[in-house]
Parts: C-alpha cells; structure tokens; sequence
C-alpha cells in the first residue's frame, strides 16, 4: 500500500492510494481536497448577516431561528450529498470494475461493472470552458456491435486528479486488463 | 373469386378520406380498419404505415378510397381519388362512395393487371370494430373430427379476428388527436372507457356530466384499481405482483386519510361552517367580478376605450352575474345539507374528497368561464375577421384548396365594403381585446388553482408506497447491482471478497413502479399555448385519456 500525493486540475492537493490484494485485484483510491475552512466560515456569516440585516427590517426573532434552521440543514444535505470525501476503483480480473464514492456524512454510492462489458480504460481529453483537461473513463462494449462503444463512463469526476496521477492509475488498471487478453476465458 | 370487404360500422359516417387495413389475398378480402382523413401528406402516411407494421407485425396498407359526400357526386373529387391510387399503389384498388344519407353505396375494385373486363361481384360486409377487437374467437369443438373445408372456413373468420385484435396500436391516435394523421376508427364514437358501462350512462346528459366532472373519473379509476386487486387471476411476474401490492397499499392509505379527514371534518360540526361560508364567499366573488367590470366599463388603467361596445359587453356580463347571484342565493337553503352529504362520499378515498374540492371550486366560477369563453369567442372572430379583411385590403385571398395565399381581383364594391368593415373592426379591438385579457387571466387563475390540485391527486394516486416501503425495510428485494468488498488476505491463499447487494435509488423506485393515472398533461408546449392564447381559441388545459373533445 503507498499514498503519493498530487494536485487536483483546480490546483488543490489530492492524494492517490494504492493496494493490491492479490495479482489481480487492486484498489486506487482517489482522496479529495476537503471542506475549507475558511470557505465554510464565509459563507456562514454572510448567511447570518443577512438574516439580521432581516431582522432590522422586520423586528421579527423568528428570521434569525430560521436563518440557524436552514443553515444548519443546508450543510447537512451538502454533506450528505454534494460533499464527496473520496473516490475509489476497485478492478478484479475477470470479475468487473466497481467505482466507489464515499460522501462527507459516510454515504457510499457504489456501481460495478461487470467484466464482459468493458471495452477499455482510456484517458480522454476534453476541452472545458477555456481548460484542457485530461479524465480516466471506462468504455462500454455494445452487445450488438463488437468494435462500437455503447458508454463511456467518466472516472474521479469530483476530485479531477491531473495527468501525471492519472497515469499512474491508468498504468495500474491496464495491467489487469492485459491479464484478460492474455488468459482467454 | 368474389371480393369481401370488411367495413367497420362506426366509420360509416366519416369524412372522405383514405382506407387503410389488411388483404388477406387467400380469402381474397379486405379487412378495413380506419379511415385515414384528407389532408395528408403521402409520406407521413407510409411512413406510419410501415412503423404500424413494424410494431403489430400485421401488414396494414393503403386499400382505397372513401368518399362521403353530402351533395351530389363531385366530378373533380372522383378524379382526385382516382389519382390517390397511383399513389398508393395496391391490387385491387377499392373505391367505396356513399352519396348524402343513402343506405346503398357504390363499391368499385379497380385491377391494373388482370385483363378480366368482366365487373368483379362485391360483397359490403358491416362489423361492429370494437366488439371484434375485444372478442375471442373459440374454434368448434370437435375439431379433431371436422373435414377441410371447416378448418378453412374456421381459418376465414380467425384471420379477421386477429387482424383487427393485434392492431390495437391503430386505434391509439384517431382525428381528435393532434398529429399528422388523421385516422376515424371504433374510437371516434367517444366511447366512455369505464367500469359502468350501464345503459344509463350511455343517455346524452349523463355521459356528458360524467366525463366533465373529475369526481366520476376519479371512482372510475379506484373501481377499476379494485377490479386489478380483487382479481382471481395470480401475479405472473414480479412487476405484476409489485403493481398488485402498490394498488392495494394506495387505496389503503387513501381511504384511512380519507376517514380521517371526514373525522376531522364532522368533529364539531366544521361542515356546517363550511357551508355557511360559502355563500358569502360565493357572493363576495361576484361582487369583485361587478367591480371589475365597473372598473373596465370606465376608463381602464388610463385607455380610453369605445364608449358604446363597452357598455353594451359591461351590462351583458353584468346581467350574467346578477343572474348568477340570484341562483346561489336560491340554492342557498339547500347548500349545508348537500355539503353534508357529499363530505360523507370522503370516507371513499382523500383523493375523491379533492376531487370534489376541485369540482366546487369548478361550479362556483362557473360564470368566470362562461365569461372567458364569451370573450374568447368574440376576439377570436375579431382576429379572423381582421385577417381576412387585411388579405382584402391587400388584393389577396385564401386559398382553402391548396391551403395557401393567393392574390385575387375583387369588384369596388367588395373593396369599399371590405375596407369599411376592415376599419370598424380595428378600431373596436382594443376594447374587446382587453375584455379578454381579463378574462382569461381570471379563468388562468381558476386553472391553476384546479390545476394543483389535480397535481396532488395524481400524485396520491401514482405513488408506489409498497415499493418505497420495501426499499426503505427490505433493501435487499429491488437490487440495482452487486457490490464487492475486499476482506483480510493472506499471503498463498485465494482473494477473499464480499459480494453485497446494492439496493435501487429511490428515484429509480418511483420511476420504475409508477402506477398510471388517467389525465394526460397538456400536450401543448408553451409556445403553442401562447398562440392560441393571442388568436383567442379556446384552451383546454387537460384532456382526460377516452375523453373527446373537439
């Protein structure tokens, strides 16, 4: 197991971590930058300055209860669903590819994808706004057409690692994908 | 051999137009299925043909033409449809004419390669379309000992049976729809799709107020929810075992808020007071309306409008609103004990009850309406008037055959009068045009406020409660994937993993066992609405599926 870090296309720092648990099954894990401080402070008191602001107007206390109501609830759901803490690949030879991302509040959200459907892993260019950037994604093979790609399915998507920490996953996800061409199932 | 054609009875009072249906060529008949109206564009037409086929694995094509003219024989009509079948090429073409109201047609069958001159014998055969679609044809029962000749005899009428009973997907469009194809078939008789087909309701009124009022529509639905679940017949599949629980949780929940709220509602004799406010809710509703009209009777907002139009619209529906007020104050005695009474039809579901809301809420600005569709027909014919007589104005004419604008001479006295009218009608449209801006927002309010309601109901109706409960308790049952978790290894010994399920998402839940409801939502986009908004034609904001409305 070994953690390297890196830097995320935004700039902020990210680390990769790998393990391998057997000769055909790694994990590469993918730590986001995490919630800033100052940022949650920011936001929490223009939220607050605000409401009293309200509550100069209207003379009414119940503006400021529910300016703590709703800031409270607004940074629960952020947590529980906007907020992803880390984002992991699971490749088991011959079994499939799982794709984990794990929320600030403890949610996981899992898929896998079974063996047979994936075509490949790639890393695909894609030009945004006025930034190149570079992302890992899985191709789907479609079952009526061997050479057509039926999905492509966009990897690290909120950590957005940069090339170099890219390559490296790529390198560690194709080595078990040649395992595949290699043994004929 | 003779030729049968097999015509649908309801289509005997249809439009001129196309036949379109199935050839069997061993039996040499021609099963007709509908009517296909002018006008249409030749390709569309294959086009939905081909994709009929496609879905039906039935092969419908064009078969002939239809022409039901209510004068005498049209000569430049019999050569158009004569043109149609070069078109449409099939053998034999079929051309079938019913002139005014007789009750003997003309039927011709037209075969470009067959050098027989001789007139080929026809036989009409009538059949009631909806029967033969819902029926199932059983074969004799002593087949085993039958000759030949039955089986083939057998095999004739099974043939027609099943074309007309796979081709359901015909009968989903019909002419009311708007679309490119304009097809008349067992629909159009606006059939009243329900559990109570008694006689009763087959009488012009009653038919009528049921498919108005949403009450009815509403008990149609759970009757027919309760047909689905006292049903002796076992779920076959999963989905129809999952359907069959969400109904029976639904009516549940339904009919216990239901009896809660009429709890709630006889508790303290809260009915009572209902029944008294709405009287003066009533009244105090007509009472803004005469001020509204006062006001724009006036001069509106600074505009100065046409004296004499305004106070002849402003007294009209003054008039209809003293009308009104003096039938709510006659009905006045009567209101509470009605109130009573139907407050108790609640214990049947929370969704009747606003259902009934909805349909209060619909009688008591009924003259909202009445007013909006005055106004809307009077601008309406003021828009069209003006266009017409703009074209005028202009040397041009419509065209109502090519569907297009054409330049045409006209005498000076057309001019002089067309100008005229031309001038009369613009100089007026302010007046009439914010009459009907008025009414329309109020009747937009109404929609709305009926609107939302109707959303509730739906979504009462629609929500699949038994599979969000699983989903919540039994995880496990609705699996959306696999997911593998990596347990402690050892060095030598074979990967160890964990296979756990991971469950569907909520949203996929919903999606997946959404049980249907029966209003379809408007089927016009916003750009449409704004449209018939501004050429005054009237809205219909929901359509009812088995509704018709023209």
């Amino acid at each position: 197991m070994e953690e390297r870090r890196y830097r995320s296309a935004g700039g902020a720092p990210i680390a990769l971590r790998r393990r391998q648990h057997s000769a055909s099954c790694r994990e590469l894990a993918v730590r986001c930058p995490r919630l800033q401080l100052c940022s949650l402070s920011a936001v929490t008191s223009a939220v607050w300055l605000a409401a009293y602001g309200l509550f100069a107007l209207t003379e009414n206390s119940m503006v400021l209860s529910a300016a703590i109501f709703v800031m409270l609830i607004g940074l629960i759901m952020y947590l529980h669903f906007v907020k992803i803490d880390q984002e992991s690949l699971l490749v088991i030879g011959s079994l499939g590819i799982q794709v984990t991302s794990s929320y600030a509040s403890g949610k996981e959200s899992t898929t896998f994808i079974e063996m047979s459907q994936v075509k490949d892993v790639v890393i695909n260019e894609a030009i945004h706004m006025q930034k190149v950037i570079y992302y890992l994604c899985i191709l789907l093979q479609d079952p009526r057409d061997p050479q057509g790609i039926s999905e492509v399915v966009p990897l690290f998507q909120s950590s957005k690692p940069r090339l170099d920490c890219l390559i490296e996953v790529y390198r560690s996800c194709q080595e078990i994908l040649d395992q595949r061409k290699t043994v004929p199932q | 051999m003779v030729l049968k054609v097999f015509f649908p009875s309801c289509c005997s009072s249809a439009e001129s137009g196309i036949l379109i249906g199935c050839w069997i060529s061993k039996q040499s008949s021609a099963v007709i299925l509908a009517v296909v109206h002018f006008p249409f564009i030749p390709v569309q037409v294959k086009q939905y043909l081909s994709e009929v086929q496609r879905v039906t694995k039935v092969s419908v094509s064009v078969l002939g033409t239809w022409s039901n003219s209510k004068q005498e024989k049209e000569e430049s009509l019999s050569e158009f449809l004569e043109d149609l079948g070069t078109i449409f090429s099939h053998e034999p073409w079929i051309q079938i004419s019913k002139e005014g109201d007789s009750k003997f047609w003309s039927c011709s069958a037209l075969r470009k390669h067959s050098n027989n001159l001789k007139e080929e014998e026809i036989i009409l055969v009538y059949y009631d379309q909806r029967k033969v679609m819902l029926s199932h044809l059983h074969p004799p029962l002593d087949t085993a000992t039958s000759t030949d000749q039955e089986a083939d005899d057998a095999l004739k009428l099974s043939a027609i049976f099943d074309t007309v009973a796979k081709s359901k997907i015909l009968f989903m469009t019909d002419r009311y729809d708007d679309g490119p194809i304009k097809l008349t078939h067992w629909q159009s008789d606006g059939n009243i799709s329900g559990v109570c087909r008694s006689r009763v309701l087959k009488f012009w009124p009653l038919s009528f107020l049921w498919s108005k009022l949403s009450t009815c529509e509403q008990l149609g639905h759970r009757l027919q929810h309760l047909q689905v679940i006292s049903s002796s017949q076992k779920a076959q599949n999963q989905t129809q075992l999952m359907r069959k629980a969400n109904i029976f949780v639904s009516l549940l929940i339904d009919v216990v808020l239901g009896i809660l709220l009429m709890s709630w509602l006889y508790r303290k004799n809260r009915i009572g007071h209902l029944a008294d406010t709405l009287i003066p809710v009533a009244d105090h509703v007509a009472e803004e309306l005469q001020d509204l009209l006062q006001w724009l009777m006036g001069a509106p907002a600074g505009l100065k409008m046409n004296r004499a139009l305004d106070q002849v619209l402003g007294r009209f529906f003054l008039y209809h609103i003293h009308l009104w007020i003096s039938y709510i104050h006659l009905m006045s005695p009567f209101i509470e004990m009605i109130l009573w009474y139907v407050g108790l039809s609640a214990c049947l579901g929370l969704t009747v009850a606003l259902c009934i809301l909805s349909d209060i809420i619909a009688l008591l600005t009924f003259h909202i309406y009445c007013f909006y569709v005055y106004g809307a027909r009077l601008y309406c014919l003021k828009i069209y008037g003006l266009s017409s007589l703009w074209r005028l104005f202009r040397g041009k004419k419509w065209n109502v055959l090519r569907q297009r604008v054409d330049s045409c001479s006209y005498d000076l006295d057309q001019l002089f009068i067309g100008t005229l009218l031309f001038t009369i009608l613009l100089f007026l449209l302010p007046t009439t045009a914010l009459y009907y801006l008025v009414f329309t927002l109020l009747r937009l309010l109404v929609v709305i406020v009926q609107g939302l309601i109707h959303l509730l109901v739906d979504l009462i109706d629609s929500l699949p409660l038994y599979s969000i409960i699983l989903r919540l308790c039994r995880s496990y049952r609705l699996a959306a994937g696999v997911k593998f978790r990596v347990l402690e290894q050892q060095d030598g010994k074979p990967l160890r993993l964990l296979m756990q399920i991971n469950p569907l998402s909520y949203s996929s839940v919903v999606q997946t066992y959404r049980l249907p409801t029966y209003s379809c939502y408007p089927k016009d986009s916003w750009t449409s609405l704004c449209k018939k908004l501004f050429l005054g034609e009237l809205i219909y904001p929901w359509k009812h599926k088995g509704e018709k409305q023209d």
